[in-house]
C-alpha cells in the first residue's frame, strides 16, 4: 500500500486529531495556569483523576456527559489542592505538582478497586457521544465530540487571553505579579482562577480519553499525556494555537507510530515515538524560535516582599 | 493653602527594623513637597504606606482633612493618589497602552477595547507633555520612556497626587531637566507631587519643601528657600559632611591603557562601540561621561574580557588585553568596580568573607591543595572588613542582606585590595547614600595618589567633575571630546553628551 493513498492519509489524520484531543484540552489549562504564574506539573495526575471521575459517574448514573462533569469538578478540586500548597502556602510548585501525581496514580487505583471490585480495568461504559442528527455525523463518531468541544476552546482560551480584560490581568500577573498588584489587581484570585481552570480543563482532557477515545478506565491509562501536554504549552509557546499544533504535531507522530506497519514505513516505532519531545528540546533550546515562559512563573508571589 | 494629605505618627515595623517611626508628614494642594533620605532611610516604606502596599504598625492619614484607612492600592488609586515606584512596575513583554491601562482597562461587550485604551493614552500625552508609542512593547522602550509611561498610568487613574520615588536615578541631565517640566506642570494644575531623593541638589532646584528623614524619623520640614545645600545635607546624613572631593594635583606618569580605534558589538548584535580611543596615565583619574547606552558598558566588558572586540586594540602597559579571559586580565593587573554590582560584583547567595576573596580564592593562602581554608579567609575578611569601614554583622552573613552601600564596598575591599594597575570604575556610588560615597571617592583618590591609573565611568557628571583629573565624553561608541577636569562646565559636558559640537577633539586626541 501506498503512504498517499487515500484512505491511509485520511485514517492517519482521523487519529492524529483523536491522539491530539486530550493533549490539546490539558494543555489548554496548562496554558492559563502558566499564564497566571503556577506551573502545574500535576495535569498528569488531574488528567487520571478526571478519566477515572468520569467512568464512575458516567456508570452509576447512566449519563457520560455527566460523567464528563464530574471530571471537570474532580478536576478544579485536585487543582484546588495544588492551587493552596503553591499560592497560599507557597511551597515548590513542582513538589506540589509530583505529590499529585503519585497520589493520583495511587488513588485511582485504590477506588478502582473498591468501587468496581476488580482491579486492573473498569467495566465498559457508553462513551460520551453527540446526537446523530448532527452535520458530520460520522467524521463526529471517529474524532470523538470531544475533537469539537476542544476545537471550541481553543478559540475561547485565545478570546479569553488575549481580547478581554481578564485575560490581560491574568498574562500581567504571570509575568510581573506586583506590578499588578500596584494596580489593584488581586494576585492570589487570578493565580487561584488559572489553577482552577487548569484543573477543569485537564480533567475534560482525562474525560476525553476514557469516555470519549475509549469506553472504561485502565490503570494509569494517562501514561504520561499530561506531561505531553505540559510540553505542547512550552512548544506553543504558551499560545493555545501554538498549542493545538502542537498538539496535533504530537498526535500526528503517535498516529504514525501505531500505523507505521499498516503504511509500510521502515522507520523503528520507537524513532516516531521519540520525535516530538527530540521536537520539544529543539524548541526549549531556542532552534525552531525563541520560546520565553511567563516570567514569574513558578515563582510564588508574597505580598510586601521588596 | 489645603492640605491634602497628612500622615499622623506613622510607624512600620520590619522584622529587625523600624522603618518609619512615629513620623508626620502632609503635602499642600499644588506644591512639589521632597521627601529626602540616604539610603534606607525609610522613604519608600512611609510611601507604600501611604499607597496601601503596606499596613502602618501605627499612626493615622488623613485625606483632605478626613481620616482614611488605605488598606490596598485599590483605596489609593479611588482617592486619587499615583506611584511611580522606584523600580518600575511595568510588565516587560505587554504595550505602553496595555500597560498603563491594566486593572482598569476600557472593554466593549466584555472585550477588550484596545483601540480606545491608546486614544486615551495619546489624549493624555498631548495634554502633559509625555511622549510615548502606545504600541510600543515595554521591553523594547528607554528607561526615560518607561518612566513617562509610569506617569501616564497615574494620571490615567486621575490622580491629583502624584508620588516619585527617586525618578532622576535612572535619567540624563536633559531627561532630568524635562521631568522637571512636568512636574511643574502638573503643579499648575493644582495636583501635588512627592518627590523622593537623596541629592540635594535636585530639592532645591525642584520643590517647595522639603522633609528630611533620617533612620525612620522626621528631622526636620522646611521650605527650600529656606535651606542650603550643607544645611541639608547635615540633616541628612546626621553630621556635618565634606561635598567636595579633597585632592592634591595629580602627578601623572606613563600611559597604562592605551585603547584605540577599539570597535565592538552590543548584545543585539549592533555595533556599540565604532573606533573608541582612549589614553589613562599612572596617577590620574580618566573619567568617562556619557548618557546611558553610548558603548560604555561594552567598553568596560571588552576591557574585562567580558565581550569580544571586533577590531582595534587595547594594550596595557605594552601588551595587549584583547582575547585573554578575565582571570588573565585580572592577573596582568586591571580591577573591576562593575556596574551592576548585585549582578556582576557579588555572588549574593555567599557570605561576606567568600566575596571577599573571591578571584584569590584558588590561591594560598585560601585555598591548599584545592580545599578552602576557611580560618585564612576569615582572618582575612575581617581584616578587610574593619579597612573598609563594611557594616556587616560579621563574615558569615550573606552578602544579599547587605545594603546597597556596604555592598559595594566589599567590591571596593576586594578589588582595590589587590592593588591593581588600572582600576576600572563603573558607576561605583550608583545608588549609595552620601557617608559611602564620601568613603569611596576618597578611595578612588589615594588609588590614583599611590600611582595607580583610574578609569571611571559614571552616568553621574558631579561625580565626573568632581573626580577626573582629564574628562572624556563618549557618544554614540567614540570619544568625541576630551578636557582637563579643571576646565570642564556641565554646561558643555551635556552638550557633547547629546551629540553637540565635537570641540577639542583635535587638540585632545590627535
Ligand atoms: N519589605 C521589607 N522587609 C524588611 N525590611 C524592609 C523591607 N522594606 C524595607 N526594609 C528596611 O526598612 C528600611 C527602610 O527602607 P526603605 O524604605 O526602602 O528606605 P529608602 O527608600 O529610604 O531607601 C531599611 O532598613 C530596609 O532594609
Ligand atoms: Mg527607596
Amino acid at each position: 500500500m501506498s503512504i498517499f493513498s487515500l484512505t491511509v492519509i485520511a485514517s492517519l489524520l482521523i487519529s492524529s486529531i483523536r491522539s491530539a484531543t486530550p493533549l490539546v484540552l490539558a494543555a489548554l489549562g496548562g496554558i492559563f495556569s502558566e499564564r497566571s504564574g503556577v506551573v502545574n506539573i500535576a495535569l498528569e495526575g488531574i488528567m487520571l483523576i478526571g478519566a477515572f471521575t468520569a467512568v464512575m459517574i458516567s456508570y452509576s448514573s447512566g449519563s457520560a456527559w455527566l460523567g464528563v462533569l464530574a471530571a471537570m469538578a474532580a478536576g478544579v478540586a485536585i487543582a484546588w489542592l495544588h492551587g493552596v500548597v503553591s499560592i497560599k502556602y507557597r511551597a515548590d510548585q513542582v513538589v506540589s505538582g509530583t505529590a499529585i501525581n503519585i497520589l493520583a496514580v495511587g488513588l485511582t487505583e485504590f477506588l478502582l478497586a473498591k468501587f468496581f471490585g476488580q482491579a486492573g480495568q473498569t467495566p465498559n461504559v457508553t462513551p460520551a457521544t453527540l446526537p446523530t442528527w448532527l452535520p458530520l455525523h460520522g467524521f463526529t463518531q471517529q474524532v470523538t465530540a470531544f475533537a469539537w468541544i476542544a476545537a471550541v476552546l481553543v478559540v475561547l482560551t485565545h478570546v479569553v487571553l488575549f481580547h478581554t480584560p481578564l485575560g490581560l490581568r491574568i498574562r500581567a500577573v504571570g509575568e510581573h505579579p506586583r506590578a499588578a498588584d500596584t494596580v489593584g489587581i488581586n494576585v492570589f484570585h487570578m493565580r487561584y482562577l488559572g489553577v482552577l481552570l487548569s484543573g477543569a480543563l485537564a480533567g475534560l482532557g482525562g474525560a476525553a480519553l476514557s469516555v470519549g477515545l475509549l469506553n472504561s478506565f485502565t490503570d494509569n491509562m494517562t501514561a504520561g499525556r499530561g506531561f505531553i501536554a505540559l510540553a505542547a504549552v512550552i512548544f506553543g509557546k504558551w499560545s493555545p494555537f501554538g498549542a493545538l499544533a502542537a498538539s496535533l504535531l504530537f498526535g500526528f507522530a503517535d498516529a504514525l507510530q501505531t500505523q507505521a506497519q499498516i503504511i509500510g514505513l521502515k522507520v523503528p516505532s520507537e524513532f516516531l515515538l521519540m520525535s516530538p519531545y527530540i521536537l520539544t528540546m529543539l524548541a526549549l533550546a531556542g532552534v525552531v524560535g525563541r520560546s520565553t515562559p511567563p516570567a514569574a512563573s513558578g515563582t510564588p508571589y508574597e505580598k510586601g516582599e521588596r | 493653602m489645603a492640605k491634602v494629605l497628612e500622615m499622623v505618627g506613622i510607624t512600620k515595623v520590619f522584622p529587625g527594623v523600624i522603618a518609619n517611626e512615629d513620623v508626620h508628614f502632609d503635602v499642600e494642594q499644588g506644591e512639589i513637597h521632597a521627601l529626602l533620605g540616604e539610603n534606607g532611610a525609610g522613604k519608600t516604606t512611609l510611601m507604600n504606606v501611604l499607597y496601601g502596599l503596606y499596613a502602618p504598625d501605627g499612626g493615622e492619614l488623613r485625606w483632605q482633612g478626613k481620616p482614611v484607612h488605605i488598606g490596598n492600592p485599590n483605596v489609593a488609586i479611588r482617592l486619587g493618589i499615583g506611584m511611580v515606584h522606584q523600580h518600575f512596575m511595568l510588565v516587560p513583554p505587554m504595550t505602553v497602552a496595555e500597560n498603563i491601562v491594566l486593572g482598569a482597562e476600557p472593554s466593549k461587550g466584555g472585550l477588550l477595547d484596545m483601540a480606545a485604551a491608546k486614544k486615551r493614552v495619546r489624549e493624555l500625552s498631548e495634554q502633559f507633555g509625555l511622549k510615548v508609542d502606545p504600541e510600543a512593547k515595554i521591553q523594547n522602550i528607554s528607561v526615560g520612556m518607561q518612566q513617562r509611561v509610569e506617569i501616564l498610568k497615574a494620571l490615567y487613574r486621575g490622580a491629583g497626587l502624584l508620588i516619585l520615588d527617586e525618578p532622576t536615578a535612572v535619567l540624563t541631565p536633559q531627561e532630568v531637566t524635562e521631568l522637571i517640566a512636568i512636574m511643574r506642570r502638573l503643579v499648575e494644575e493644582g495636583r501635588s507631587v512627592i518627590f523622593i531623593t537623596h541629592k540635594l541638589k535636585e530639592v532645591l532646584r525642584i520643590a517647595d519643601r522639603v522633609t528630611v528623614i533620617r533612620r525612620g524619623r522626621v528631622i526636620d520640614t522646611l521650605y527650600t528657600k529656606d535651606a542650603t545645600e550643607d544645611g541639608l545635607a547635615e540633616k541628612m546624613v546626621g553630621r556635618k559632611v565634606s561635598l567636595r572631593v579633597e585632592k592634591d594635583e595629580a602627578r601623572v606618569g606613563d600611559v597604562i591603557l592605551r585603547v584605540r580605534d577599539l570597535t565592538a558589538a552590543n548584545n543585539r548584535h549592533l555595533p556599540a562601540l565604532r573606533g573608541c580611543s582612549l589614553e589613562v596615565r599612572r596617577g590620574e583619574i580618566y573619567g568617562l561621561a556619557g548618557v546611558d547606552g553610548n558603548g560604555q558598558s561594552e567598553l568596560i566588558e571588552v576591557l574585562t574580557g567580558l565581550r569580544p572586540a571586533t577590531g582595534g586594540e587595547a594594550m596595557m602597559n605594552g601588551k595587549s588585553l584583547l582575547g585573554l579571559n578575565p582571570r588573565a586580565i585580572f592577573a596582568r593587573g586591571v580591577g573591576h568596580i562593575p556596574e551592576d554590582r548585585q549582578r556582576r560584583g557579588l555572588v549574593l547567595n555567599f557570605t561576606v568573607g567568600e566575596n571577599l576573596i573571591l578571584g584569590s580564592h584558588h590561591r594560598q593562602p585560601f585555598s591548599v591543595r584545592g580545599l578552602l581554608q576557611g580560618g585564612a579567609i576569615d582572618r582575612r575578611a575581617e581584616d578587610m572588613i574593619q579597612r573598609y569601614d563594611i557594616r556587616t554583622p560579621g563574615t558569615k552573613t550573606l552578602a544579599r542582606s547587605l545594603s546597597g552601600g556596604n555592598q559595594q564596598k566589599v567590591i571596593a575591599a576586594r578589588e582595590m585590595e589587590r592593588d591593581p594597575d588600572l582600576l576600572i570604575a563603573a558607576q561605583p556610588t550608583r545608588g549609595l547614600d552620601v557617608g559611602a560615597i564620601e568613603f569611596l571617592h576618597r578611595r578612588l583618590v589615594e588609588a590614583r595618589d599611590r600611582g595607580k591609573a583610574v578609569l571611571l565611568i559614571s552616568l553621574e557628571l558631579d561625580e565626573i567633575l568632581s573626580l577626573s583629573d582629564r574628562i572624556g565624553v563618549i557618544y554614540e561608541g567614540r570619544v568625541v571630546a576630551e578636557v582637563p577636569g579643571h576646565e570642564a562646565t556641565e554646561e558643555q559636558l551635556g552638550l557633547w553628551m547629546s551629540g553637540g559640537s565635537t570641540g577639542r577633539r583635535g587638540e585632545a586626541q590627535g
